[in-house]
């Protein structure tokens, strides 16, 4: 493989990188509270908004629902607004983002429902504000889950910014598009997929270790 | 002046109140707590019509069946709860009444300790006595000085950073009972605390409640299924059934003169009036062989000399085939199961010989 090509690879490695990551970062600035608070919300919980909770609910599911590459040209208008145009990795990152914030809340919910509720019970026993439950027993309790769930977002990430090179959108995902099938170079095409299996790769089991790492529960000495 | 909601004094009915009766820590009056029907579940109540003083510095047992109302009892003292209809006062402050802010301030002054523990996995041992210091707004040094304290208090100072998952059951229940102190409360609420322990265990987080109580002069309400551990603990006993109290009293008492059936089959698997498997299996209504009696012991000294004297002064071969007695509140109670050879005859001279020391006593069957 010629240097030039090696060259496109690394730097559409670094926009997937690019793109992947500030997606993820904006993703979990949403997610995480939308997350926390549907964990929250139900009748009888610690900020029990049944009616807002079902309507959040449905607005996530609708979003998840939506095939990516439908979402990615039904928002471009929106993109346009925010990024000021919709081609390139920078305005890629307004659909990623508009798509992983609800996956996001989605696992952070769950994370969030696995921790026991008699540990609830007891911080408000002696005294704890709803946010001071939140902020010192349910995020901390549910840290080894969020991690991973983080984990799996990224690793999603992953897949949908390769179909946003199909719109222009660049990384690894365009590159593979681009020279592998449109100009029949099955080894750039397999070098691209190589790229993105190491990068799951990668990504998987820093979340692992993390997560394992802050995890107490079932820790042996 | 503005019109804030003072936390210390309240309203002066309350004053009235707690002058009338100065020794209650904590009141319950008129309560009745109803759980509204619920996903096609109906209604349920928890408890009706309960008034209830429980005083300053004792140690009261709540004992009752699984639903008689024990949970909400008790979830109602910090405010966990509300009740349907009545109010709880504690330290002479309507608790049923406040909300938000105001209940969190005075929740700080009810401790409360949990039959699974209830502590954070992520925490250690010092970093979760620290949770409720750090929620009272403590500083980082007077929370590091309190911890300490309260390790060597409960006695696992040397725990100080292990994680909950390093630690045994008991050592767990002592965490949570040096959390629950954390902030100097009046009462100490305890839900089931030891029902997840080894007998061995309860006993000594039973003796090291009995101690912070004598010692810091903490009120004590402990909610159990266990008579036995109300007998070694509480001093006031409350019983409760289908949301009713339906006894209470004081420990030996109610121990000696069980009056409510519930309280009576409580008592039953404490003093042992159920009989061992292998002896249950044998017994039989025909006459013959040896009949089974079951003697009561409800009294000071009731035991020491019964079956000599029954052995002696009807001239019968008097075989023990179970007996348990403790001594609760000074008094011993139990059961002795006695064999009495010699047919139907010689058991009815024993149960007429026992009746005339008010014993009572009842014939269960024969064995071979």
């Amino acid at each position: 493989m010629s240097p030039e090509l090696i060259n496109l690879i690394i730097q559409a490695t670094f926009e997937t990188l690019y793109m992947v990551g500030i997606a993820a970062l904006i993703g979990t600035a949403f997610g995480l509270p939308l997350g926390v608070f549907l964990a929250t919300s139900r009748k009888g919980e610690l900020f029990a908004a049944p009616t807002v909770n079902r309507v959040l609910g449905i607005v996530v599911n609708a979003t998840r629902s939506t095939p990516f590459i439908i979402l990615v040209v039904a928002i471009i208008p929106f993109t346009r607004m925010v990024a000021g145009t919709s081609i390139g990795s920078t305005a890629a990152i307004v659909p990623l983002t508009i798509a992983s914030a609800p996956f996001i809340a989605r696992l952070v919910e769950g994370a969030i429902r696995e921790v026991d509720g008699g540990l609830i019970e007891t911080a408000s026993s002696f005294g704890a504000s709803p946010v001071q439950i939140v902020l010192k027993v349910l995020i901390p309790e549910a840290l080894p889950g969020l991690l991973l769930a983080l984990t799996l977002a990224v690793v999603s990430l992953l897949g949908y910014s390769a179909m946003v090179g199909a719109v222009g959108g660049g990384g690894l995902g365009d590159l593979g598009i681009r020279y592998g099938y449109q100009r029949f170079m099955p080894e750039m095409m397999l070098a691209v997929v190589v790229v993105l299996i190491a990068l799951v790769q990668l990504v998987q089991s820093a979340g692992d270790y993390l997560a394992r790492r802050v995890n107490r529960r079932l820790r042996h000495r | 002046m503005n019109a804030q909601p003072s936390l210390v004094v309240g309203d002066p009915i309350e004053i009235l109140d707690a002058a009338a009766e100065p020794a209650a820590m904590v009141r319950f009056e008129n309560i009745s707590k109803t759980y509204p029907a619920h996903r096609g579940k109906p209604g349920v109540v928890a408890l009706r019509g309960i008034d209830l003083a429980i005083a300053r510095g004792s140690i009261t047992g709540v004992i009752g069946r699984s639903g008689a109302g024990k949970s909400s009892l008790v979830r109602l003292i910090n405010g966990l709860e509300k009740p349907t209809a009545g109010r709880v006062v504690v330290d002479a402050r309507d608790i049923s009444a406040l909300t938000g802010r105001d209940l969190r301030l005075a929740q700080r002054s009810i401790g409360m300790i949990f039959q699974h523990f209830n502590l954070l996995s992520s925490r250690t041992a010092a970093d979760n006595i620290a949770l409720p210091l750090e929620i009272a707004g403590w500083s980082k040094a007077d929370i590091r000085a309190r911890v300490s304290e309260l390790l060597a208090l409960v006695g696992i100072a040397d725990k100080h950073d292990r994680y909950p998952s390093e630690l045994s059951g008991g050592q767990k229940q002592r965490v949570g009972i040096a959390r629950a102190l954390a902030t100097r409360p009046d009462v100490l609420l305890s839900d089931e605390a030891t029902s997840a322990l080894d007998p061995q265990t309860t006993r000594a987080i039973l003796d090291l409640l009995a101690n912070i109580n004598r010692e810091l002069g903490v009120t004590i309400v402990l909610i159990t299924h266990e008579m036995s551990v109300v007998r070694q603990l509480a001093k006031e006993v409350v019983v409760l059934d289908a949301g009713h109290v339906v006894e209470r009293g004081h420990v030996a008492d109610i121990f000696t003169h069980p009056k409510h059936p519930i309280t009576q089959s409580f008592l039953a698997e404490v003093t042992g009036d159920s009989l061992p498997v292998s002896l249950a299996g044998r017994i039989v209504q025909e006459p013959g062989g040896q009949a089974v009696i079951r003697v009561q012991v409800r009294g000071a000294g009731a035991g020491d000399t019964l079956i000599a004297r029954l052995a002696r002064e009807l001239g019968l071969d008097v075989s023990l085939l179970s007996a348990r007695i403790d001594e609760i509140g000074g008094r011993h109670v139990g059961a002795l199961v006695l064999g009495i050879p010699g047919g139907e005859g010689a058991a009815a001279r024993t149960l007429a010989w026992l009746s005339q020391f008010q014993i009572s006593a009842e014939r269960l069957g024969y064995v071979a």
